[in-house]
C-alpha cells in the first residue's frame, strides 16, 4: 500500500521551463446562474455552427457553403447594376427558396454538430449537473442553430439589399423588401432547425445525422414537386397549393405570399386566399411545436438520469 | 460540520429499489462512498444534485434542499461522472471555458479559471490540443478539472480511478487528496475498491443494495486498533519476556525472531527500543501496522466487495 509521494507536477517530463505553483485561488466573484448559462450554451452553439473555436478542418465546410450561397447574390447585384436593370433577378424572399439545396447542405452539416456530438460523447451529464434545467438545453440548441442558419441565409439577402441601394432603386421599397426577406429567413431557419434537430437527435453518429437530414430535405423537395404537379393535373392548382406545405421551402415560400404579399418562387406554393394563408400559418405552427415537443421528449431520458 | 444530510432517502424504479431509506450525515473533507456496482452510489449522487427526485425522504446539501434548490446546488457543486463525457474535437481549454460559463462564471473569470484549473490538475501545453488525442489519464484529469473549474464547495467524483493504470491511480488519488487539503473543497468520492478509498478518505460510507451498511470516520476506525511488528536478530524470547515483564501484550509471530506488540499507547515504541538495546540484540524491523478497513468490514454480516 505504500506509494511514492506523488509529485506536484505529474507527467513532469524534464523541461527547462519552470511553472510556479501559486496555489489554488478561490473564486469570490458573481455566479450568474441559469440565464447566463442559457446564453452561454446559445452562444457556443452559434459559434460552433461556423466552426469557431474548433479545429481548422471543421471550419472548412460551413465557410465554403457560406461563400457558395452568397456568390450568386454578388453576381446578381453586378448584373443588375451593369445592365441598369429595373429590378433584382430574384427577390429577397425568393433567393433562399430558389437556392434551397445549399441551405439544406448547411443545415444538414450543422444540426448533427449541435446535438449528435453531445449525445455520442456523453456530454449531457455535464450540462445537467450545471445550473440549468433540462429543457433549457433543448431551447438553447434550437435558438443557437436557428440563429446560425438565419445569419447564413440573411447574408446574401443583405447583399441583394446593398445592391438595390447601389442600383439606386427606391430606398423605401428596398428597406421593406429587405426586412421582409430577413423575416422570412428567420421563419425558414426556425422551421428547418426544428426538423433537422429532431432527425439529428436520433442519430448518434454524426455522418448518419448529416445523411438523414440531407436526404429528408432533398427527398421531400423532389417528392412534393412531383406530388403537387400530379394533384394539379388530377384536380386543381388550388388543391395542389394545399399539398405544397409538405416541403419546408415551399411552405415558407407560401407564407411570404400570405403574410407579406410578395410573389412566390413556385407556382404551387401560392396560398389560396385567406383560408390558404391561415392553413399555411397553422402548418408552420404545428410542425415547429411538434418538433419541439419531440425534442423535449427525446432529451427527457438522455444523460442517464 | 455535515455537508450532506439525508433522511429516509429512498428511490425506486418500478419494482427495483436503488436507494432504500438512507439516513446518513457526511462531514466535510474526503468522504469515500463504497459499494459494489449497482449498489446505488450513482443514483444517490443524482438525487443529491437535484436531478432525480426521490421517491420519499429528502436531503440537504450545503444547506440547500435537494427537492427544491437543484439550481442553487448545481451552482456550488461539481460533478465528475463515471462515464466518458468529453467532446473529442475541441481543446481542453476551450471546453473548460465553456463549462465554467455554463456554471455561471462571467466570460473573463471563466477563461482565467479554466487555465488555472487545468494547471492544477497537471495539464500544461497539451491543453491547447483537441481532447481526442489525450491518454486515458489526461482525459480523467480534464473530467476532474471541469468539476472544479467553477470553484465549488463540494465535488462528487464518481469512480475517478476507473480505467487508470496503477501509476495513474496513485496520481489521481493524490490529486483528490489535494482537492480537499489544498483547495479546501469537500469531496465525495465513490469506488467499488475500498482499499484505494481508505488511503485518502476521512470518512467512509458503505452502501450495498441501496442500504446503508456503515458510516465511520477513517481515523476512528483505524487509529488505536493497531500493533507494532518487531523483528530482532537474536534472542527473541528474552526480548518478549522482558516486554511482558513491563506489562506489554505481545503475540509471538510465526517466524523465529519476530513478534507483534499491541499498541496501547504512544510509548510502546520507546519501550521496545529500550528493551532491545538493553539486551544488546540487533533490531531488524520495527513497523507500525494499522488495521485495514477491509478487516473491519469483513466482520460485517453482509459482504462488501473488497479488493485492494
Amino acid at each position: 500500500m505504500t506509494s511514492q509521494e506523488s509529485a506536484v507536477t505529474p507527467d513532469g517530463v524534464a523541461t527547462d521551463s519552470v511553472i510556479h505553483d501559486i496555489g489554488f485561488r478561490h473564486y469570490d466573484g458573481p455566479r450568474l446562474g441559469r440565464g447566463w448559462a442559457f446564453r452561454s450554451l446559445f452562444y457556443e452553439t452559434l459559434r460552433g455552427s461556423f466552426g469557431l473555436g474548433r479545429p481548422a478542418k471543421v471550419k472548412i465546410m460551413p465557410w465554403v457553403l457560406i461563400v457558395l450561397f452568397a456568390l450568386p447574390s454578388l453576381v446578381m447585384v453586378a448584373i443588375t447594376i451593369l445592365t441598369a436593370s429595373e429590378e433584382l433577378p430574384l427577390s429577397y424572399t425568393m433567393y433562399p427558396v430558389a437556392i434551397s439545396l445549399v441551405v439544406s447542405l448547411f443545415i444538414a452539416g450543422r444540426a448533427p454538430y449541435a446535438v449528435s456530438r453531445d449525445l455520442r460523447d456523453g456530454i449531457m451529464p455535464l450540462y445537467l449537473s450545471r445550473p440549468i434545467r433540462r429543457q433549457d438545453y433543448v431551447y438553447a440548441k434550437l435558438l443557437g442553430l436557428s440563429a446560425a442558419v438565419w445569419i447564413f441565409v440573411a447574408t446574401p439577402v443583405t447583399i441583394l439589399f446593398i445592391g438595390a441601394l447601389l442600383a439606386k432603386f427606391s430606398v423605401k421599397d428596398a428597406i421593406f423588401g429587405w426586412l421582409g426577406g430577413l423575416l422570412m429567413a428567420a421563419v425558414l431557419s426556425i422551421l428547418l432547425t426544428s426538423i433537422s434537430l429532431v432527425l439529428a437527435s436520433f442519430t448518434k453518429r454524426k455522418g448518419l445525422g448529416v445523411a438523414a437530414v440531407l436526404s429528408t430535405l432533398i427527398l421531400l423537395n423532389g417528392f412534393v414537386a412531383v406530388l403537387v404537379s400530379v394533384v394539379d393535373m388530377q384536380s386543381s392548382e388550388t388543391a395542389a397549393s394545399y399539398f405544397a406545405v409538405l416541403d419546408p421551402y415551399m411552405l415558407v415560400d407560401g407564407l411570404g405570399a400570405a403574410w407579406l404579399g410578395v410573389d412566390t418562387t413556385f407556382l404551387y406554393s401560392q396560398p389560396d386566399g385567406a383560408l390558404g394563408a391561415v392553413y399555411y400559418s397553422a402548418v408552420l405552427l404545428v410542425v415547429v411545436t411538434g418538433c419541439v415537443a419531440i425534442l423535449l421528449r427525446r432529451f427527457k431520458k438522455v444523460g442517464g438520469v | 460540520m455535515a455537508t450532506i444530510t439525508t433522511s429516509g432517502l429512498t428511490k425506486s424504479f418500478g419494482p427495483v429499489t436503488a436507494v432504500s431509506n438512507l439516513t446518513v450525515e457526511l462531514p466535510s473533507g474526503v468522504v469515500g462512498l463504497v459499494g459494489a456496482n449497482g449498489a446505488g452510489k450513482s443514483t444517490l449522487i443524482k438525487m443529491l444534485l437535484g436531478l432525480l427526485s426521490p421517491t420519499s425522504g429528502g436531503a440537504t446539501i450545503l444547506g440547500f434542499d435537494c427537492l427544491t434548490d437543484g439550481l442553487k446546488i448545481r451552482e456550488v457543486v461539481g460533478y465528475m461522472p463515471e462515464s466518458e463525457c468529453l467532446p473529442l474535437d475541441i481543446s481542453a481549454t476551450e471546453f473548460l471555458v465553456h463549462m465554467a460559463r455554463m456554471s455561471g462564471l462571467p466570460a473573463d473569470s471563466a477563461r482565467e479559471r479554466a487555465a488555472d484549473t487545468l494547471r492544477h490538475v497537471g495539464l500544461y501545453e497539451e491543453r491547447y490540443r483537441p481532447i481526442g488525442g489525450y491518454s486515458t489519464g489526461m482525459k480523467q484529469r480534464v473530467k476532474l478539472a471541469q468539476a472544479l473549474v467553477h470553484d465549488p464547495k463540494l465535488v462528487f467524483l464518481d469512480e475517478p480511478t476507473n480505467g487508470l493504470d496503477p501509476a495513474g491511480r496513485d496520481d489521481m488519488l493524490g490529486l483528490i487528496s489535494r482537492v480537499s487539503s489544498d483547495f479546501g473543497i469537500s469531496v465525495v468520492v465513490t469506488s467499488h475498491l475500498l482499499g484505494e478509498l481508505e488511503r485518502i478518505s476521512d470518512h467512509i460510507v458503505v452502501i450495498d443494495g441501496g442500504v446503508l451498511q456503515r458510516s465511520t470516520s477513517t481515523a476512528d476506525a483505524t487509529q488505536f486498533a493497531g500493533s507494532l511488528l518487531v523483528e530482532v536478530t537474536d534472542r527473541a524470547d528474552a526480548v518478549i519476556a522482558k516486554l511482558r515483564e513491563g506489562g506489554a501484550s505481545v503475540a509471538e509471530g510465526r517466524n523465529q525472531g519476530s513478534f507483534a506488540v499491541e499498541l496501547t499507547d504512544d510509548d510502546v515504541t520507546g519501550t521496545v527500543v529500550a528493551a532491545v538495546a538493553e539486551l544488546g540484540v540487533g533490531l531488524v524491523r520495527l513497523q507500525r501496522k494499522r488495521h485495514q478497513l477491509s478487516e473491519i468490514f469483513a466482520t460485517n454480516d453482509s459482504p462488501v466487495e473488497v479488493a485492494s
